[in-house]
């Protein structure tokens, strides 16, 4: 079974065998294009950073002020409208822009923190460490991360930070797997085998060779995971099981919406859009910063 | 007379739980005495160059090194054995880290083995790329962009760098094309001469072996069924096998 592991995934090498000049046009071509998804992915989060910003320092309203009129209209006074308790909408939405960056990086560091630890050690390991590892991500893996963020959660109690820890743990299975078979390759390569002959202690191959080979592949998955993150805390949010009032997080002005979504749809297609915003330039940014960091992709100058 | 460089004595190898993969092994590499090992796919070639190397431990039998056993936890003296035995690899492909550029990969021994670094280490790794051929500018490009022969004249240089006494190579050229394979030949000749180094090359091509080894050591199932110098070896084989490997070369139609 762990043969199967590498071919799971394409040879990279021989790849690059063929036409040197062919292959030096190619990364012109997607030279032009990778900058482009790097710069929309860029200018989409930069928004939210932005947004998310500036709402420490500014609100055009408290979370906490009533005064507005309720469910009213997109207007002058309030950009976004007000919700149905007659709260500033644009004002929640912009501490909501906090609220994901908080939960998206945060769940990311501690997913990528223990899965990468635990991904090199099952690579490492060999026979029933390396077997009782995998089976065991398979079993975490086997639950959805909101059913496990939600059992986790339910037990500490509802805080922000119990919803990112929770999502981070669930998450840092995916990140282990991925990081056990991209590694497991990595060490089969001859350069590793040039590297101990060359005296290179086990740290050192780690640390030169393996998670520079690994982490092209890894960051996109954690930019992919990034978004799931954010995505599940909203998802808890609307559960209920997020960040508790008054901590305004897009997933919880959603469901806040949902019962008046006919009459006022602003407060739904507001924190929903935002989402999306955010989702979509995170993995454009991952997506071109793969491209650069790669030098197989980058065209000779 | 000097103890040879490598020698291995009454060496035997199980992979866990299988049969030996090689068994009862002997026979010596002397300073400026090029092996050729042969043998064909199976007959316990890699496994008998992963002991050479300190790759693997000896189930029975020993690997000497200058005349003392080899030990894995001396470190001291394991790095004494890796500045003096380097090993050049059969894919030249899988053996040089696409994220490093060849600066980088080939300064990677000096570094760690604490030979040398920054300015000093540039300035070997530069002669190194220069004796193998390779333009100067070639330290800070990045494999992809080497032909086959080039990446395998940058793995020459990177086993070269830590001034070894012996160059371990696995199947060197079998990977490369017949007018590539004859220039990276005359370059391991040319580095023989000039550095004082001797190469142990494993192959399963006698044509190969004949052209760069004064002895040759003939492997079949893990064992050792005739070893000497190659002209006597290959002019008068004793064994029914060496004849069959010598009738496998292709010649030309007279």
């Amino acid at each position: 079974m762990r043969e199967a592991d590498g071919s799971l995934l394409p040879a990279s090498g021989p790849s690059t065998v063929t036409g040197r000049a062919d292959a030096a046009g190619r990364a012109s071509v997607a030279g032009g294009r990778r900058s482009v998804t790097l710069v929309v992915g860029l200018v989409l989060v930069g928004l939210v950073v932005v947004t998310a910003l500036v709402s420490l320092l500014w609100l055009p309203y408290p979370l906490s002020d009533t005064s507005g009129t309720r469910l009213e209209a997109p207007g002058a006074a309030h950009w976004l409208g007000t919700d149905k308790l007659g709260r500033d909408l644009a004002s929640q939405l912009m501490v909501g822009a906090r609220i994901a960056l908080l939960v998206g990086l945060g769940s990311v560091v501690i997913a990528a923190a223990i899965g990468i630890l635990l991904g090199l050690a099952a690579a490492f390991a060999s026979g029933w460490v390396d077997d009782t590892l995998s089976a065991f991500f398979d079993i975490v893996i086997a639950f959805p991360v909101l059913l496990l963020a939600m059992l986790i959660v339910a037990a500490q109690g509802a805080s922000l930070w119990s919803a990112i820890l929770a999502i981070g743990l669930g998450m840092s299975a995916i990140v282990a797997r991925l990081t056990r078979v991209l590694a497991k390759r990595v060490l089969r390569a001859q350069y590793i085998t040039a590297a101990r002959t060359s005296g290179t202690s086990w740290a050192g191959i780690v640390g030169r060779h393996v998670l520079p080979n690994v982490w092209p592949t890894l960051s996109v998955n954690l930019a992919l995971q990034f978004g799931i993150a954010v995505l599940a805390e909203a998802s808890l949010s609307y559960l209920g099981l997020g960040a508790p009032p008054p901590n305004a997080s897009w997933g919880r002005m959603l469901q806040e919406a949902q019962a008046t979504v006919a009459t006022a749809p602003v407060g739904a297609i507001a924190p929903g859009i935002a989402l999306v915003i955010l989702v979509i330039g995170v993995n454009l940014v991952a997506d071109g910063l793969r491209d650069v960091a790669d030098p197989t992709r980058r065209s000779r100058s | 007379m000097t103890a040879p460089i490598l020698e291995l004595d009454q060496v035997s190898f199980a992979y866990r739980g299988g049969v030996p993969a090689v068994s009862g092994i002997s026979f010596a590499v002397e300073g400026g005495r090029n092996v050729g090992l042969v043998g064909e796919s199976g007959a316990g070639k890699t496994t008998l160059l992963r002991l050479l190397l300190g790759l693997a431990t000896p189930s029975s039998g020993r690997v000497l090194f200058d005349g003392a056993p080899l030990d894995v936890r001396d470190r001291a003296r394991m790095r004494q054995f890796r500045r003096s035995v380097q090993t050049v690899f059969q894919d030249p492909y899988s053996s040089l880290d696409p994220r490093q550029n060849v600066g980088r990969i080939v300064a990677e021994p000096l570094r760690s083995l604490g030979i040398a670094r920054g300015a000093d280490a540039a300035a070997q790794v530069a002669e190194a790329l220069a004796s193998v051929g390779l333009p100067a500018d070639a330290a800070s490009r990045y494999p992809h962009e080497f032909s086959g022969g080039q990446r395998q004249r940058i793995a020459i240089a990177r086993a070269i760098v830590p001034g070894p006494r012996l160059l371990l190579a696995d199947e060197p050229v079998s990977a490369l094309d017949v007018t590539t394979r004859i220039q990276v030949m005359d370059l391991l000749a040319e580095l023989g001469r000039s550095r004082g180094l001797t190469v142990l090359m494993v192959s399963h091509d006698l044509s190969v072996v004949a052209a760069l080894c004064q002895r040759m050591v003939v492997l079949q199932g893990g064992r050792v069924v005739e070893q000497g110098e190659t002209t006597a070896v290959l002019g008068a084989p004793r064994e029914d096998y060496t004849r069959r490997l010598i009738d496998a070369v292709p010649r030309l139609p007279a």
